[in-house]
């Protein structure tokens, strides 16, 4: 016959209830079970049925030389039911009541451990149900729905609006927007058009669009975001070390304490034999160090989930400790910083015509900076397209060739050489050179019309996630490859404290170390180049946008690539860390409080904590640290809005 | 008289049970047998692990077969920290995890409240 525990716990409690009543009574003198043997009948019941399990796991583990908190329940219960058999033959007190009480109690805590438990760990797998659980795929022309495992990479897929993306993929027909906070915690749709990345499971918005399937099953991004959040639930954290050593020892040792305790009462104090055996029970049953045992796991557990709702990915336990201690926190320019892509900053002159000249030429162009120009061109709409004439590419000068408006050029100021500035322009152009942006003239009709500047402008929350880390008093660095005056210039705009620039990718990681001397420090990159300086500092942060070498270089991945989310993984890493600490606190103070008292060290006082006391307030203290790590759960994030 | 019985019986009991648990006792160990490039390993979870200690070659494939016969909930899982495994073991059902040998070295696996541990060593 196998009973769960919640049976077990069921069984206890029927058997156990009449004999709390009779405690109850006992006072008014009423005695409705008519003496001890009844007593015995009830308790031999569940000492069979709810405690067998603990008793032959005990005897299992003692035959390996090892301990658990089965085996103080065990002996504590076993030895007070014999113990009041042989009373109740001698006609002696008898504690029956005491053993069945603690298997209740006992098993009251377990039911609700397993069902927290179950809830603690939950959390991430039910992401994996967020998936689609069919899609429609077109094969040959024809369009069927079939069940999303039967996809096969390459296949054509199919989202209409409001339904989920089946798989993680590129966009090769249609444009829609895509909500993909589910996955990413990203609060705002993101456009998606031809050549776009999409993500299984992200939700589509507005349009129809075909995707070509790339990324299946385990691959996924979102399998990937579980894998990862699960091994960090499961590492440990070091300040458990502490907690394993304690828990090694502790049965043996609080074994030999009960029996002290006996041997004091019975053979020194000269206490009845009956009291004494009360005081061991008590010491054995208090004792239990399960508390102790969920006190990290659980709250590393519920934490990790926590933050990876956020989109922020904890990969193990040790790291926590560290965030605590940082002192300096580095960042990359080049994509964490900026955008990671040039855009056009500042258009001086008549924006619409010197945007129309420009884009006129460098409409056929390939080259990153012409691409900045049209993107910007694109917000006053459709720029006439017109057939340029003697178009021309001057090497390290630009372009120039004939437009309907005259010959035009674009390009830097070499072509100076040949052309006419005016004094105000040439006053724009100092000062927008001297924020270290690429500034590149338009002229027409052997005149300069205007100015465009283009930078790798930063990233919208740069400035603020910026000013949030100082609060928290920390240093803030920009370790960069790219030269002395654009990294000041970007560094003055967002609000940085100290440059390290015109750095060689393989000298990152020794400028960490260098910067390891004051105080632990964190690194914030996406980078390949990044990845040696990701691994060697303390905490490795790595955007989600980044590669997968400095994703899996970082020890925590900022899904959203939102910047601000730097300061939220510091704030919420440490608040972890403190609830564990509380939680262990709470765990050895409860043991340290509880075993004297149950030792009968107040006996003198009339004050004593029966075995039935101590095995409740044991499932308490379990209860109480599995409660406290939900608790975080509660904690609230803030988390800003991106503003565009 | 009666209670220098009872303080000597007490005292033996306490030196027992200090030899019982700190005492060295030889642990259960085992090879894994390597069937076709590929190496297995049966675990009993009965009040700990059968074997304790189990030796696995690096670079081939393992499988360590879970097989919990002991009704405590203590352990109904089984952790494998350094490898980010965390399997329930439901009572009486075998369970293969699969363990990826391609770091030589010493590891530790546990039941979820960490109290019974058990160790691999991959040479």
């Amino acid at each position: 016959m196998h009973l769960t525990i919640k049976q077990r716990f069921g069984i206890a409690v029927v058997f156990s209830l009449p004999m709390v009543v009779q405690m109850i009574l006992m006072p008014a003198g009423i005695d409705f079970l008519g003496g001890p043997v009844t007593e015995w009948v009830l308790t031999t019941v569940v000492m069979a049925v709810a405690a067998g399990p603990f008793i032959k796991s005990a005897w299992a583990s003692f035959k390996k030389h090892n301990s658990n908190m089965d085996t103080l329940v065990a002996i504590g219960t076993v030895t007070a039911y014999f113990y009041s058999i042989g009373a109740m033959v001698e006609g002696q007190p008898v504690f029956f009541e005491g053993a069945a009480l603690v298997v209740t109690f006992i098993l009251l805590g377990q039911v609700f451990e397993e069902r927290m438990r179950a809830q603690a760990s939950g959390a991430v797998d039910k992401l994996l149900d967020l998936q689609a659980k069919e899609a429609e795929v077109v094969r040959n022309g024809q369009t069927i729905t079939i069940p999303v495992e039967k996809i096969v990479v390459g296949d054509i897929v199919r989202a209409r609006p409001g339904q989920k993306i089946a798989v993680d993929g590129t966009v090769v027909e249609g444009k829609t927007a895509v909500d993909e906070s589910l996955v990413t915690g990203e609060s705002l749709p993101v456009e998606k058009q031809v050549g776009d990345a999409v993500i299984g499971a992200s939700i589509n918005q507005n349009g129809t669009i075909l995707i070509r399937a790339e990324k299946l099953g385990s691959d996924s991004l979102l399998a990937q975001i579980v894998d990862l959040v699960k091994s960090a639930q499961n590492s440990r954290a070091p300040i458990q070390q502490l907690t394993d050593k304690v828990s090694t020892v502790f049965v043996p040792v609080v074994l030999v304490a009960a029996i002290a305790t006996f041997l004091l009462w019975y053979v020194a104090f000269g206490v009845s034999l009956g009291t004494a055996v009360v005081f061991a029970v008590s010491v054995l049953v208090i004792a239990c160090p399960c508390a102790l045992g969920l006190a990290t796991p659980t709250a590393l557990m519920v934490g990790t989930g926590l933050t990876a709702r956020h989109g922020i990915l904890i990969k193990n336990g040790e790291v926590l400790e560290t965030v605590s201690a940082v002192k300096t926190v580095v960042f990359d320019k080049t994509g964490t910083i900026t955008v990671g892509q040039p855009t056009v900053t500042d258009v001086v002159g008549e924006e619409e015509r010197v945007l129309s000249v420009a884009s006129q030429l460098e409409a056929g162009s390939e080259h990153p900076l012409a691409q900045a120009i049209l993107d910007r061109a694109k917000v006053f709409g459709q720029i006439k397209v017109e057939e340029v004439n003697g178009f021309e590419v001057l090497p390290g000068q630009g372009v120039q060739g004939q437009t309907s408006a005259g010959p035009a050029f674009v390009g830097n100021q070499r072509f100076l050489d040949h052309q006419q500035m005016n004094p105000d322009l040439a006053v724009s152009f100092k000062t927008l050179q001297n924020q270290g942006k690429t500034v590149v003239l338009v002229g027409l009709n052997q005149e300069v019309i205007g100015l465009i500047a283009i930078q790798d402008a930063p990233k919208a929350q740069s400035r603020q996630a910026m000013a949030t880390l100082k609060t928290r008093g920390l240093e803030t660095v920009m370790l960069t490859g790219d030269n002395q005056a654009v990294a000041e210039a970007i560094a003055q705009e967002v609000g940085i404290d100290r440059v390290i620039a015109e750095v060689m990718p393989a000298e990152k990681a020794a400028h960490i170390q260098q910067l390891q001397e004051v105080g632990p420090v964190a690194f914030v990159g996406d980078g390949i180049n990044d990845a040696p300086a990701l691994a060697t500092a303390d905490v490795g942060i790595a955007m989600g946008s980044g590669t997968d070498v400095a994703i899996e270089s970082g020890n925590i991945v900022l899904v959203k690539n939102d910047l601000t989310d730097v300061a939220t993984a510091i704030d919420l890493s440490a608040k972890i860390f403190k609830r564990i600490k509380l939680n262990l606190f709470w765990a050895f103070i409860y043991n340290v409080l509880g075993l004297p008292i149950a030792a009968g060290l107040f006996y003198g006082l009339g004050f004593v904590l029966s075995p039935e006391l101590a095995g409740l307030a044991m499932a308490m203290s379990s209860l109480s640290v599995v409660t406290s790590s939900l608790l975080l759960n509660r904690t609230k994030v803030k988390t800003t809005p991106a503003t565009i | 008289m009666d209670k220098l019985i009872v303080l000597i019986a007490g005292l033996a009991l306490i030196a027992f049970i200090l030899w019982w648990f700190f005492g060295h006792h030889e642990v259960d160990q085992a090879e894994a047998k390597t069937v076709a490039d590929h190496q297995a390993v049966a675990i009993e979870v009965n009040g700990g692990y059968s074997p304790e200690r189990v030796v696995l070659q690096q670079g081939v494939p393992a499988t360590l077969t879970f097989t919990r016969t002991d009704a405590s909930s203590c352990l109904d899982q089984v952790v494998f920290a350094d490898f980010g495994i965390n399997q329930d073991l439901p009572e009486g059902q075998p369970v293969a995890i699969e363990i990826n040998t391609d770091q030589a070295g010493d590891f530790t696996w546990a039941c979820g409240m960490d109290m019974f541990r058990g160790q691999i060593v991959i040479k």
